[in-house]
């Protein structure tokens, strides 16, 4: 039994590692082509995927965007999340549902539907539209998770400072927010991430300034290259990085 | 009741930007999009009618009805195997390994979540494709080379890919709430292992694989990149008639009826599920 539990694992993490290892070593790929054979070390390519101003352009074009859109849609998710938990409003069995909503349509759905929307009332593809679309897939994911962050704990000290005669925005600013930090820093960073690695919604809604998913969808119709496999790779040690980090310093400091 | 007035204006406004936010950029352009559905293209010029030709055309067009039976099969494919293959995984860590290790070994087993989407699909190309590293493998020995890319399971294997790490994650939420307490307690009333799990792990875990299985639903079958990537044209998915529709002859009304009907199939899959599904719980 023991055996098989270890085949098992050993089995399923070369499925799961396998595109990520073959990605990254054959970014080092001294060749045209990153597929066998391995014929030698270089760093040439990541030389070319830093000098390319257009990828670079992109990086920051998604960076901004998913920022940006994070941030409304946290902001918007928060404020919703508190309004819904604190006061009883009628039909707000109906509100939480609509707001949860595009969480089950499908991203190309959403696209389509604003790509549409934005033809007719003159919005030319840009970030500014993309962004839009960004904030509409992640503001169910921050409500979602604020709300289900905020017990009756988080209300009693609430109650506790209005008593004490802080204003409504003070309560928020001082009392609610900070007690959230945690859950938060999650549905801001979950996202970030989101935002970041989003394809179909940004490649409907840009046109010239486009993100980076985008970018490197247009590399990938000049086949397979080692520039490519850099890209990827360099996103990964970057999104590693982040990751690590937000584990030792904002995440476990919570606990 | 004065009081009451001002708490009301008060959640209102709190809830007021989100709601506006959701019903602008979401609920009008897809009403929006229904509407665009029954419209007629006449030369390049889209006509409003109420006109059902689009969903008549996808009803009576075999390419068409081909694409969502393609979408159906091969995202019940991916449900099935990434549940088969991602159970044993969450239980294995869940289980086995030591609790000290468990964090690292569901970090290993996520780990390429975090390269980019676009960047995954295109990865499995450098190992199933025509010089590929299991071709270039099965040259040593003699064989092949294999047809492997751009074909469905490649879809397939792109997506298992994918949807295993998902699924993980969640059911080794599920397994790790359980308290070992129901396991040693069926134990003592003398339950093998495999009774154990049969009747009681599996049931307890059940709502969680059903909401995963869910998200896999939902995510598989409107995705586009996976099937672009690793499909290639042979074989069409719905979301790949769609974006087709819109490329090449900018037909929008057609676009929408079919992106109507695959919300539907959506639609179809949360009541199936609902009974056991718990959005909020995701």
């Amino acid at each position: 039994m023991k055996a098989i539990a270890w085949a098992y694992l050993a089995a399923i993490y070369s499925f799961i590692l396998l595109p990520v290892v073959v990605l990254v070593v054959f970014s080092f790929q001294d060749g045209r082509l990153p597929v066998p054979p391995f014929q030698g070390a270089t760093v040439k390519w990541y030389a070319q995927v830093l000098a390319d101003r257009d990828l670079l352009a992109a990086l920051g074009n998604s960076a901004l965007v998913a920022v940006t859109s994070s941030a409304v849609a946290l902001v918007l998710g928060f404020l919703a999340a508190h309004g819904l938990a604190r006061v009883r409003l009628p039909g707000s069995v109906l509100m939480r549902g609509l707001l949860i909503a595009p969480l089950t349509v499908s991203y190309l759905i959403i696209a389509l539907g604003l790509l549409n929307m934005f033809n007719q009332i003159g919005l030319r593809p840009s970030l500014l539209a993309t962004g839009i679309g960004h904030v509409v897939i992640n503001l169910p994911l921050c409500f979602a998770i604020l709300y289900a962050a905020m017990g009756d704990h988080q209300k009693s000290a609430e109650r506790a400072a209005r008593d004490l005669g802080a204003g409504e925005v003070q309560v928020l600013w001082l009392v609610s927010a900070p007690m959230l930090m945690a859950p938060m820093a999650a549905a801001f960073f979950l996202s970030v991430t989101f935002s970041w690695d989003e394809f179909i919604i940004a490649f409907l809604l840009t046109r010239f300034d486009v993100t980076l998913p985008v970018e490197i969808w247009s590399m990938l119709k000049s086949g397979l290259s080692p520039k490519t496999n850099a890209i990827g790779s360099l996103v990964f040690l970057v999104s590693i990085m982040v990751v690590g980090f937000l584990e030792l310093f904002v995440f476990r400091r919570q606990k | 009741m004065m009081r009451n007035g001002r708490e009301h204006r008060l959640g209102w406004g709190l809830v007021a930007p989100a709601l506006l936010w959701t019903l602008a950029f979401f609920v009008l352009p897809f009403a929006g999009m229904v509407a665009l559905s029954f419209a007629r293209m006449e030369g390049r010029a889209i006509v409003p009618a109420f006109d059902p030709g689009n969903y008549i055309r996808f009803a009576t067009d075999p390419v068409m009805i081909k694409a969502l039976t393609n979408s159906f099969e091969i995202t019940l494919v991916v449900t099935v195997i990434s549940i088969l293959l991602a159970y044993p995984l969450a239980a294995i860590i869940a289980f086995r390994i030591p609790p000290r290790w468990q964090r690292l070994a569901l970090l290993l087993a996520v780990l390429p979540f975090w390269t980019s989407y676009v960047v995954r699909s295109y990865s499995w190309l450098l190992v199933l494709g025509q010089n590929g590293v299991i071709n270039r493998g099965l040259s040593w020995i003699g064989i092949g080379p294999l047809e492997l890319a751009a074909t469905r399971a490649a879809t397939v294997i792109g997506f298992v890919h994918f949807f295993v790490m998902l699924l993980t994650l969640t059911i080794y939420a599920n397994l790790i709430q359980l308290s070992p307490n129901y396991a040693r307690a069926a134990a003592d009333l003398g339950a093998s292992r495999w009774a154990t799990f049969r009747l009681v792990i599996l049931p307890l875990t059940l709502p969680g694989v059903v909401t995963g299985a869910f998200l896999t639903f939902v995510l598989c079958i409107g995705d586009y990149i996976t099937p672009q990537i690793l499909g290639g044209n042979n074989e069409l998915t719905l979301p790949q008639l769609i974006m087709l529709q819109l490329g090449r002859s900018g037909n929008f009304p057609l676009a929408s009826a079919l992106s109507v009907i695959l919300m539907g199939v959506v639609t179809l899959a949360y009541v199936f599920s609902a009974k056991w599904v718990r959005l909020d719980r995701v």
